[in-house]
């Protein structure tokens, strides 16, 4: 069944975590969730595509985290605050995780941010945003 | 009898927790940050609370998305800081105050919100940023933190009106608590800021100095921003705001503003921090 559109889908660059995501993307969010051990987090170094078949998970969501796709995870129903663990095991910061799903160097998104963020004019939806512009 | 003597938010940003841990608070940046909460850390130690509720959310701590409670109130004895993947934050063990907790459980759920009780619990960076922004880094926190852990990363949330109704349950649990009690009401996260996909780094400072106006003069204004609208104007994550409704809905309608700070950014995100005085508990 399509995903039912909801009103927020219409909020450029974003996925909101709601109830039919998070049931879509359990696999995922446990999957990141068995990170917070070592030993699991060892074990998923040593071969990742073995380790995540003890998750249910559909060959998209599993093609989505092996190729470190956050935006793609998120839309398959992972959560932030968990494909941040993943971010964490690969050793990365969370503002290089923001800068990768931005689709930004890093350094170009710190120094966005020291100058005031992204701004909302532009960005609260997707019918306002002007054609031909790069999204985000 | 137990009375509320005001109320104060901040944002809980981990980058926050982890430049104290790391002792970088002197560093410019950080500095910027901190310094906004000195006058705090004045305030509060004037104020000397007896117990504080810490109202804030876990992220994939203490609760995953096997088991997603919308209000969950702590009633153990103490909340242990949870591992969030870099081992325990070095800071305090939060030790509760179960008879309050209890207290407040029995009286809110008669007034018909469907708390969950939890006696076992870890509390993350949401809770104890907080914490450190307004006790400092002391050895033991001075009071009893009673933590009310609200969902806001599973959309969606309860609606700011349920938060800021669920405010009013509250005071009216704590004013019927017969020990005689100085009670601090502290909502955390925001303010806007959004940590995720393309349209991560989204800040509004302009919505965010009308939320800290609205707050301190013209609540029941706030409790009519719809989810829809905070995702929209504040960032997907900017949604946390609802829990500054909770606090809100805990203090009398009048109030004094005994002091604000705003700044941009800490990490990815807009730092808003507001203290408002009951002025019955003069």
């Amino acid at each position: 069944m399509p995903r039912k559109q909801q009103d927020y889908d219409d909020i450029p660059g974003t996925f909101v975590f709601d109830a039919e995501r998070s049931r879509q993307g359990y696999g995922i969010n446990m999957f990141c969730m068995s990170l917070m051990k070592d030993e699991n987090r060892k074990a998923f170094r040593a071969n990742e595509a073995q380790y995540l078949k003890r998750f249910p998970l559909t060959p998209e969501q599993a093609e989505a985290i092996l190729k470190r796709d956050y935006n793609r995870m998120l839309e398959l129903g992972g959560n932030i605050y968990y494909t941040a663990k993943l971010g964490a095991t690969d050793g990365h910061s969370f503002q290089h995780l923001a800068a990768v799903m931005t689709g930004m160097s890093q350094e170009d998104y710190a120094a966005m941010m020291l100058a005031g963020g992204r701004k909302v004019d532009g960005n609260r939806s997707k019918t306002e945003k002007p054609k031909g512009k790069k999204r985000g | 009898m137990a009375r509320i003597i005001g109320g104060a938010t901040t944002s809980h940003v981990p980058a926050i927790g982890a430049a104290i841990d790391l002792k970088k608070t002197d560093q410019p940046y950080w500095q910027r940050v901190f310094s906004g909460f000195d006058k705090s850390k004045d305030w509060i130690a004037k104020a000397k609370p007896d117990v504080v509720i810490g109202i804030y959310n876990d992220h994939a701590s203490a609760f995953s998305v096997e088991l997603v409670p919308t209000f969950a109130l702590g009633c153990a004895a103490e909340f242990p800081p949870a591992d969030e993947g870099w081992g325990p934050r070095p800071v305090p063990v939060v030790k509760g105050h179960p008879e309050l907790a209890a207290h407040i459980a029995q009286s809110v759920i008669l007034d018909e919100f469907d708390l969950t009780v939890v006696n076992k619990m870890e509390v993350d960076h949401g809770l104890t940023v907080p914490l450190n922004l307004l006790f400092g880094s002391p050895k033991e926190w001075p009071c009893p933190v009673i933590p009310l852990a609200v969902n806001v990363v599973l959309y969606p949330p309860p609606t700011g009106n349920r938060c800021f109704q669920f405010g009013r349950a509250l005071r009216k649990a704590i004013r019927s608590y017969p020990e005689d009690l100085r009670v601090l009401v502290l909502g955390t996260g925001g303010m806007s800021h959004q940590i995720s996909g393309p349209r991560a780094g989204l800040i509004n400072s302009r919505f965010d100095k009308a939320f800290l106006d609205n707050l301190s003069r013209d609540p029941k204004k706030l409790t009519r921003i719809s989810h829809l609208e905070y995702m929209r104007e504040a960032g997907a994550e900017g949604i946390e705001l609802v829990m500054w409704l909770i606090m809100r809905g805990a203090l009398d309608d009048k109030v004094d503003e005994v002091y604000r700070f705003y700044t941009v950014p800490a990490s990815n995100t807009a730092v808003g921090h507001i203290i408002l005085a009951n002025r019955s508990s003069k």
